[in-house]
């Protein structure tokens, strides 16, 4: 299982999927020109500023909104590894891990990890560790089922190698 | 322990005999649905998986509702990959222009989801089906493919919560009124990873379209699914559209639910959703100040017949306030013509409003009512997130058929009993 390594773009409560990937860009579902519209609502910089790796950290219900898996694609082609939150609304939890975009909660990594410091998660022990502060958290480690679904890097390939 | 209906409905579809809350279990879909926004991503999905075809060609549903007419090019060669892949794998429910509606109202009036069903939709208001006493939650386009492909899909069993809906509603209380409350109440993740369960002597005031409408935004509270019980209403309902055989579940007395609330319905008063969030709401009468600039009758929530008929009975000999652009949109082909024919559409064109062919078109701002910089619109759609209807520093405020009407004739937030008598506007409080 990889691993995430990345300075963090920070968000607050309700990042909703209309400002992760607004609908007027719908018309396309090609992952790399979603990408260049991710997050273009809520900070019309993060495009320009988000290098490969980088990582995102939120609050509470991150994903809310509408089913658009275009949204977690738009962030996972914008190069972002791995997703922080308190917690994720359930349509986007479900797609993040049938696309193979790592996410994970954890409420306290969500309040104390601040916007620019230098974060790595260790997806088997589900332990996230900010490397600009020394601080360590738990986050929540995925139950053996979904944990086999990021495993396969999606639901496609889990279901393609079961049969 | 018992088990809620959503847990019977997922225990039954599962093969067992009991679920209990955060089991993960795969179960068999009797419906899997698509829109022209999120099927051209499941159909490039389920082009890499090694099983060919589809589970079952009249259990699938694909409905071209977002963008359609088509808006523009793009949006035009998304349609055409949908209508190849439904043509190629001789899918039975393809609606395209000129048979289309809005998925969410269109599914039940054609008879394709009854009460008991397990559905999945790569759209998040596919909850709305819960109205029926189906489990239908949404999902995204991977899900959609896998579903479509494998006719199964994985949840885990979601805990409840119960909302015990009481007395009869007062003067222009619409199902829109009632959930909207409530997500003010719990939050917009009040409900997240749960069902929301409604039960109460309540309900028998609400009809058909305001439970699809209360259903229809569970996901607006992070929920998995709404869910009411079954009963005449309902079964009418079922019998007018469908040949389909419905399974009827009701809860377990000793089910458990992680919160119960009671929602008066006599108590409550019209209210409307402050940018920009659903859970930001405030009654009518604290909303009188906001100038506005737009309204739109129409979407998922409230497109049906019934949503149209309050908005002409209050528009009827009357005209639109100068500067407001009032836009009316039925959810489906027989909406518009029973709209037309009971002369609804001629009061909205008379008062100054105009009428689109179905579409979600404004709801998400993709086209048809997209609104500027600092411009205000009073929706009867479901999400009034930034920039939802168009520019970033535009607003939306969710409100009823009645209030977005009322507004329409000011051009202000307006109480509906301000402009017309209740005792003149079809509802329960008159009965």
């Amino acid at each position: 299982m990889q691993a995430a390594k990345g300075s963090v773009h920070k968000f607050g409560d309700n990042v909703d999927t209309d400002v992760i990937i607004p609908a007027r860009y719908l018309n396309s579902s090609d992952p790399k020109e979603l990408a260049t519209h991710c997050m273009e609502d809520i900070d019309k910089d993060f495009v320009q500023n988000v290098k490969e790796g980088d990582i995102i950290v939120a609050t509470k219900n991150f994903g809310c909104g509408s089913s658009r898996e275009h949204a977690p694609i738009a962030i996972k082609a914008a190069g972002v590894s791995c997703v922080i939150a308190e917690t994720f609304a359930r349509i986007f939890y479900r797609n993040a891990i049938n696309i193979g975009l790592p996410i994970i909660e954890c409420k306290e990594a969500s309040e104390k990890i601040k916007a620019g410091d230098v974060v790595s998660v260790n997806f088997d022990t589900g332990i996230i560790t900010d490397e600009t502060t020394g601080e360590s958290f738990e986050g929540q480690a995925f139950p053996p089922f979904m944990q086999k679904i990021i495993d396969s890097e999606g639901l496609v390939n889990y279901i393609n190698n079961s049969n | 322990m018992g088990m809620t209906m959503t847990q019977k409905i997922l225990a039954k579809h599962a093969g067992l005999t009991s679920v209990k809350a955060g089991q993960l279990i795969e179960a068999d879909l009797d419906l899997v649905l698509g829109n022209d926004i999120t099927s051209p991503v499941a159909i490039h999905e389920i082009s890499k998986m090694k099983k060919e075809g589809v589970f079952h060609k009249d259990k699938i549903a694909l409905v071209m509702d977002h963008f359609v007419p088509n808006k523009d090019i793009k949006s035009a060669e998304h349609v055409k990959e949908v209508r190849e892949f439904a043509c190629k794998n001789c899918i039975s429910n393809f609606y395209d222009v000129g048979e289309m509606g809005i998925e969410h109202a269109l599914l039940p009036e054609k008879g394709l989801v009854v009460a008991g069903d397990a559905v999945i939709g790569a759209d998040s208001h596919t909850c709305t089906y819960g109205a029926l006493g189906a489990f239908s939650t949404g999902v995204g386009s991977t899900d959609m493919a896998a579903g479509m492909a494998t006719g199964k899909a994985w949840f885990k069993v979601p805990s409840a919560i119960k909302f015990n809906i009481t007395g009869k509603p007062a003067a222009f209380i619409s199902g829109k009124d009632v959930i909207l409350h409530i997500i003010g109440m719990i939050g917009v993740d009040g409900a997240l990873y749960q069902s929301m369960e409604f039960v109460g002597d309540g309900i028998q005031y609400l009809s058909m379209d305001d439970r699809f409408a209360i259903a229809n935004m569970a996901i607006e509270a992070g929920g998995k699914n709404g869910i009411f019980p079954v009963d005449d209403l309902t079964r009418a309902y079922m019998k007018e559209h469908s040949h389909k055989e419905p399974v009827e579940y009701v809860a377990d007395e000793d089910a458990e639910y992680t919160a119960e609330y009671t929602i008066d319905l006599s108590q409550l008063r019209p209210t409307v959703s402050f940018p920009h969030l659903p859970e930001n709401t405030h009654t009518v009468d604290e909303s009188s100040e906001v100038k506005i600039d737009q309204v739109v009758i129409g979407s998922c929530t409230n497109g049906r017949l019934s949503d149209l008929a309050v908005a002409a009975e209050i528009l009827k000999d009357k005209k639109v306030k100068k500067g407001v652009r009032v836009i009316v949109i039925p959810a489906t082909q027989k909406i518009y013509l029973d709209a037309m024919e009971k002369g609804y559409l001629k009061t909205f064109i008379e008062a100054g409003a105009i009428v689109s062919t179905p579409t979600c078109g404004p709801c998400l701002g993709g086209y048809m009512g997209i609104l500027a910089a600092g411009e205000r619109c009073v929706s009867t759609t479901n999400r009034n997130f930034v920039g939802r209807m168009g520019h970033v520093d535009s607003e939306v405020y969710l409100a009823s058929p009645a209030v977005a009407a009322a507004s329409a004739l000011t051009g202000f937030i307006t109480d509906p009993a301000k402009v017309i008598s209740p005792s003149e506007v079809t509802g329960p409080w008159n009965d």
